[in-house]
């Protein structure tokens, strides 16, 4: 058993992969950061993550799975669940030590996680592209602020990208600190200082003028909508956990 | 803008609306192509009301004023309620305000009739049309079309709207003579009719000219009230399966009859809402749409209604007992479909996993398949052979005693009522 110290990124991974082949290591253990105290006992390798030899196992990668295959590995690991990166590690040497195509091959235990973590991930995207809620502030732009419990934001781009193409907005993740802003043309990845008089709950002042009435509006038509005879609570909450809530104009 | 006289309106209309069930916003392919606003391709249900239901597009009336007088109809004209109509321009502006801010995938429009079907229906057609043109939106519209509106005006509907939906109302003409009197099938077949023919025209001249115009590219939708009426389970996806069948239907929506009006006709006030029976419907009509069953064998003369303490597949099985074990390493799709606790997903999985190795319970499980319900019907790479030649009545009372639905437990307080 040898135990890998990387830094937990993507490409960090990968050179752990050229690192596995390299030395012909069997059994790995996966571990970020620095080294630890006890581990001289263990046969620890620290990985220093070296661009070339990442490109190099993606170049590798791609000829053994599909460009949605590599797509949904980066995904899996931008999870970020402690642990998880040892079965992309599996994965992907499950892929290279076989002939075929191996992304169907449920019955791999891999191959079974990779799409269990895909498919959260892919659960938290969607419901942030429906319940991000904008508010519109004074220069015209649409602002939200997001709580996702993985790292979505970097796989919302698009979706709202080619959706909102003719107004100004920022997605911002309050748990991460880093937000995604659209001026008419890009996006990019912005930090912004919210510390002083820049607090995220101070945006407020800058809201346009009909922002609160279209809010009231909203919520007048949530419940409108609601038919009580037919009320479902469990049923409510399995839709929208209450986490989501304090983010949702309906529900404030 | 007249912020209290919009509220008051946006609540009735939107109050007035929230029976129409459908509220989907899936099934078009509208881009972003002209730097304007939305897209529309797979549906996203931006919210949940208390009940449940998914909240996908501004569902509203254009107007709750209405010249005829169904019994089952909260708008009906002998119905002493607040009347209020939005203007075209009203309702543009709060359509692209709820969208801007992402509360929203479209408009969904219905309404009351007024004055005769063409000058209704040109109304709606009127909002899309702005919509589309002046500010260049993209998002998903579905306008409910007035029955015995004319040729030209859902032409103009089929260029604007992403899908159209004509109700049926209720599952047979005679049920709708007894509730609707004013209204005749005959008028809600014709736009059907014509819908049809338009979209399979503008489908193929889509294959050979790129340019040409998108036609409710979603398709057209019905619905049919469940309950107020005695039709039983067997007319039900009869008609449903016709509709299907000759008018290329994407969905048929059923709606449980809830019961909101007094009259002689209908079910008293304090009837529960059927949502057992219409959720059963609901997964009878999956059946036929996805599973590849045909109708007479979801239900039939001597079976005319659907059992409501199982699911219509497993009554299927327990019905077929001969059809089972299936292998599951090697059964082709259709029959590993039949088998109860496999969905669409997970039986898709099993083909393109087992051509890596056989697959055992374990490996299923994680699948996604149920096995409390499959392991009755099916046999894989295990040892174990759980069917023990049990018959068909075993079988469900082993299930129903392991497993109860999650449909009835979330519903015990309406279920006491029977």
């Amino acid at each position: 058993m040898t135990t890998l110290i990387y830094d937990g990124t993507f490409e960090g991974l990968l050179t752990v992969i050229f690192e596995i082949y390299a030395q012909n290591l069997g059994l790995v253990k996966l571990q970020t950061g620095v080294e630890r105290d006890g581990a001289l006992f263990e046969n620890v390798l620290t990985v220093v993550t070296d661009e070339a030899r990442a490109t190099r196992v993606l170049k590798g990668l791609k000829q053994k799975v599909s460009s949605t295959g590599v797509q949904r590995l980066y995904a899996a690991h931008l999870a970020e669940i402690s642990g998880e990166d040892l079965n992309l590690v599996g994965y992907i040497r499950h892929a290279f030590d076989s002939a075929i195509n191996i992304e169907e091959d449920y019955g791999n235990k891999f191959v079974m996680r990779v799409s269990e973590l895909v498919r959260m991930i892919r659960r938290e995207k969607h419901r942030m592209e429906a319940f991000i809620r904008f508010q519109k502030l004074t220069d015209e732009t649409y602002y939200a602020s997001i709580e996702p419990d993985f790292n979505v934001l970097p796989l919302l781009n698009r979706h709202f990208k080619n959706r909102y193409a003719d107004q100004k907005w920022l997605i911002y993740d309050i748990k991460r600190k880093y937000g995604l802003y659209y001026d008419l043309h890009d996006t990019q990845f912005i930090d912004i200082d919210f510390s002083g008089n820049n607090k995220a709950g101070n945006v407020m002042v800058s809201f346009s003028p009909d922002e609160p009435i279209y809010q009231h509006l909203w919520k007048n038509y949530f419940h409108s909508v609601n038919i009580i005879s037919r009320k479902n609570t469990k049923l409510h909450l399995r839709h929208i956990p209450k986490r989501y809530w304090r983010h949702l104009t309906e529900k404030i | 803008m007249n912020e209290e006289r919009i509220t008051e309106k946006l609540n009735i209309l939107a109050d007035a609306a929230k029976y129409d069930v459908s509220c989907a916003s899936s099934g078009s392919k509208r881009k972003n192509e002209n730097k304007g606003l939305g897209n529309a391709s797979n549906g996203i249900c931006h919210s949940y009301t208390e009940d449940g239901r998914c909240v996908s597009l501004l569902k509203i009336l254009l107007t709750n004023h209405c010249i005829f007088d169904c019994a089952y109809c909260v708008s009906r004209k002998n119905n002493d309620i607040k009347r209020a109509a939005f203007t075209v321009q009203e309702v543009v502006d709060l359509t692209i305000n709820f969208y801007r801010r992402n509360y929203i995938e479209g408009l969904f429009l219905s309404s009351g009739i007024f004055k005769d079907a063409d000058y209704t229906m040109e109304r709606l057609v009127r909002v899309a049309k702005k919509l589309r043109t002046e500010h260049k939106f993209n998002g998903y519209i579905h306008l409910k079309s007035i029955p015995g509106a004319s040729d030209e005006l859902m032409n103009e509907a089929g260029l604007y709207a992403d899908r159209l939906s004509v109700n049926l109302e209720l599952p047979t003409p005679a049920g709708l003579k007894l509730l609707a009197p004013d209204k005749d099938q005959r008028d809600m077949i014709k736009p059907m009719g014509y819908l049809k023919h338009a979209i399979i025209k503008h489908t193929e001249e889509k294959k050979l000219f790129k340019k040409a115009p998108l036609f409710a590219p979603a398709g057209q939708s019905t619905q049919m009230i469940i309950g107020a009426t005695p039709e039983n389970d067997s007319q039900v996806l009869q008609s449903a399966n016709y509709f299907y069948k000759n008018f290329n239907l994407k969905r048929v929506y059923y709606s449980g009859y809830v019961p909101v009006l007094t009259d002689s006709r209908l079910p008293a006030l304090n009837t529960a809402v059927p949502m057992v029976r219409e959720n059963r419907l609901y997964q009878a009509d999956w059946l036929m749409r996805f599973y590849g069953f045909n109708v007479n064998e979801i239900v039939s003369k001597s079976q005319p209604h659907l059992d409501l303490d199982i699911d219509p597949k497993l009554g299927w099985a327990i019905r077929n007992m001969q059809a089972f074990p299936v292998d599951i390493n090697k059964a082709d799709l259709q029959m590993i479909l039949r088998v109860p606790g496999i969905g669409l997903l997970s039986a898709k999985k099993i083909v393109s996993a087992r051509r890596f190795g056989k697959l055992n319970w374990d490996q299923l499980k994680k699948m996604g398949v149920s096995l409390n319900r499959a392991k009755y019907f099916m046999i894989c790479n295990s040892n174990e052979f759980e069917r023990r030649d049990l018959t068909g009545t075993n079988i469900k009372q082993f299930i129903l005693a392991t497993s109860q639905s999650k449909y009835l437990k979330n519903n015990q307080s309406q279920l006491n009522l029977f």
